[in-house]
């Protein structure tokens, strides 16, 4: 690969990585909170996993611009601003309750499985390997969604609605997430990852079975967020003054 | 984690005293108690307080690290800390279904929690002030714990035994990986050095109280040890972790809050100062630092996930009716 072609991949990865970080640290919220004790196990374990996916893609930019695979993904998610992430909304907006919170996973999750079956057939080899692991996880997660939201859709009166609410709260956001990546245009030419705008259909399949599945409608009128990824929320700058208080109070500290 | 719990064992039923003397044989003989086996109604009490309290001590112990997590200063740590909290999860839920077997349900268990009626480790109703206080927790709050947990493995309970060898594994992880942070911090920048010397100046005192009262003043621990459930006495223990603990964190050029902390050469232990009692029965009953706070987080994320259960319950209901 040309080295024009290794920065486009580069931000591709980053941005791939600021989505599986900041989910991380939104989920990481619920340890200690959630409304079972089986969950506190699996969200930690989800946000495990997602770190792990966001260390990955930032150590495999860090080998493309020949920066250091250690501290690299460390200097990616402790010293940016907001303005520097290229994250999708949807992953930085606040908590939530338990519905918003399973519901943005899975239109998160499904993408990702999605998104990691074209990755995993990559011309970049290193890229390839990685998301064919990643995609084993990325199953679970799927299926941990798939089995919550019927027994939320389904369950109570209250229950329904919340999941209802969260339901219109969270789709004007998903419209985002089918806007190229940074850097993608030429990696899609040369092979090496999917197009975007190409997963839409086999999410909406996946989403509207499962959505049927739980008794839940899309809304129909809705102003779809279709803002680049460099527009970040507000959310974020609050979530990133949180994460990288410690590290930026002491930025020659090795932890 | 977890430390030894306030003893209060009182005898009420008069057991069949053939039955009884059956089951101190038993125990005598180094044999294990299981859960369909005849035991003392006294020595099922016990059970169930101590290992639901351990179970309450390991969700409410999420807490003050899980505060942590979203401020981990690297992703390295981040994901240690939350691997870690995860653990405690699953020692909770370990833990609740061990006491399950002694005839409680979860449900009867997290409402004593709820409603004050049980206890946990007063430990966690200090705060977690700074990023030090996390390595600090995973090698001196743990380490202290283990010490407790590894004689509790011994115990005659088979279930609460074999509970505690599989936490006691993973809780020697976490020592190991809270020793690595404390000598890392103890040996870095100034402001790290700092906030290491300030998280063990808090958490040294209430560490050594994690033993519980003197032997003296545990007057019901002998009925604990003859029932094979305690091995070893609250001071006994106390005094391994000083003198496991105390050098080698000098060895780091930390400092211990503790002025007549010295070691004997005669007797091979480390002595050390008088603990504030007043303090100790203060948090435990209910005045420490973060009590109110702690239990209140419990209550919030009990009552906030009261819907999920109940929609849960209905939905298992309509499936039922269906098939």
């Amino acid at each position: 690969m040309d080295s024009k072609l290794n920065a486009s991949l580069a931000e591709y990865l980053t941005a791939l990585g600021d989505d599986e970080l900041v989910l991380a640290q939104r989920d990481a919220e619920w340890c200690g909170h959630a409304p079972i004790l089986e969950e506190d196990i699996a969200f930690a374990n989800l946000a495990v996993d997602e770190l792990g996916h966001a260390r990955t893609w930032y150590e495999l930019a860090a080998e493309l611009l020949s920066e250091d695979r250690g501290r690299f993904p460390d200097h990616l998610a402790y010293f940016r601003d907001a303005a520097e992430w290229r994250c999708v909304q949807l992953v930085t907006l606040p908590r939530g309750d338990w519905a918003f919170t399973l519901l943005r996973r899975y239109f998160f999750d499904v993408l990702e499985v999605l998104r990691l079956e074209g990755l995993k057939s990559s011309g970049y080899a290193p890229l390839a390997e990685a998301a064919a692991k990643i995609y084993n996880e990325e199953l679970y997660h799927v299926r941990h969604g798939k089995a919550w939201l019927p027994r939320l859709g389904r369950g109570t009166e209250e229950s329904h609605a919340r999941m209802q609410a969260a339901l219109t709260q969270l789709w004007p956001y998903t419209a985002q997430m089918f806007l190229p990546l940074p850097g993608e245009a030429p990696l899609v030419a040369a092979g090496i990852a999917p197009e975007t705008a190409g997963l839409e259909a086999g999410w909406w399949a996946a989403i509207e079975a499962a959505l049927a599945a739980a008794d839940l409608r899309a809304p129909e009128k809705f102003i779809p967020v279709t803002r680049p990824r460099s527009q970040q929320t507000e959310h974020l700058m609050g979530l990133l003054s949180e994460m990288q208080m410690l590290a930026r109070a002491n930025p020659q500290a090795r932890w | 984690m977890y430390g030894a719990s306030v003893d209060e064992v009182k005898q009420d039923g008069a057991e069949d005293p053939q039955k009884l003397a059956e089951f101190e044989a038993r125990i005598a003989r180094g044999e294990k108690i299981e859960p369909g086996d005849w035991m003392p109604a006294d020595y099922r009490k016990q059970l169930i307080r101590m290992i639901s309290q351990h179970a309450h001590s390991e969700i409410v112990g999420m807490l003050p690290e899980g505060a942590w997590i979203t401020r981990a200063p690297s992703l390295k740590r981040k994901l240690i800390l939350l691997a870690k909290v995860q653990d405690e999860a699953g020692h909770g839920q370990y833990l609740y279904h061990a006491a399950e077997t002694l005839g409680i349900s979860r449900e009867e268990m997290v409402d004593m929690l709820l409603t004050g009626a049980a206890k946990y480790s007063n430990i966690f109703n200090y705060p977690t002030l700074n990023w030090a206080d996390i390595g600090t927790i995973g090698w001196l709050v743990d380490g202290a714990a283990i010490m407790n947990q590894t004689m509790l493995a011994r115990c005659s309970y088979g279930p609460y035994s074999r509970a505690m060898v599989r936490i006691c594994m993973e809780e020697n992880f976490h020592k190991k990986q809270g020793q690595e942070q404390v000598i890392l911090l103890s040996q870095g920048t100034p402001e790290q050095r700092k906030m290491m010397q300030d998280a063990i100046t808090r958490w040294w005192w209430p560490t050594l109280m994690m033993f519980g009262p003197h032997d003296t003043d545990s007057p019901n621990s002998p009925l604990l040890v003859r029932w094979g459930i305690k091995t070893r006495s609250n001071d006994e223990l106390r005094q391994d972790f000083v003198n496991q603990m105390a050098p080698d964190l000098m060895a780091l050029g930390l400092t211990l809050p503790d002025p007549d902390l010295k070691y004997n050469e005669a007797s091979g232990n480390w002595e050390f100062g008088e603990i504030d009692w007043d303090e100790f029965w203060r948090v435990v009953k209910g005045d420490g630092p973060l009590n109110a706070d702690r239990m209140a987080a419990r209550r919030k994320a009990h009552e906030d996930g009261q819907w999920v259960r109940e929609a849960l319950a209905a939905y298992a209901e309509k499936q039922q009716a269906l098939n």
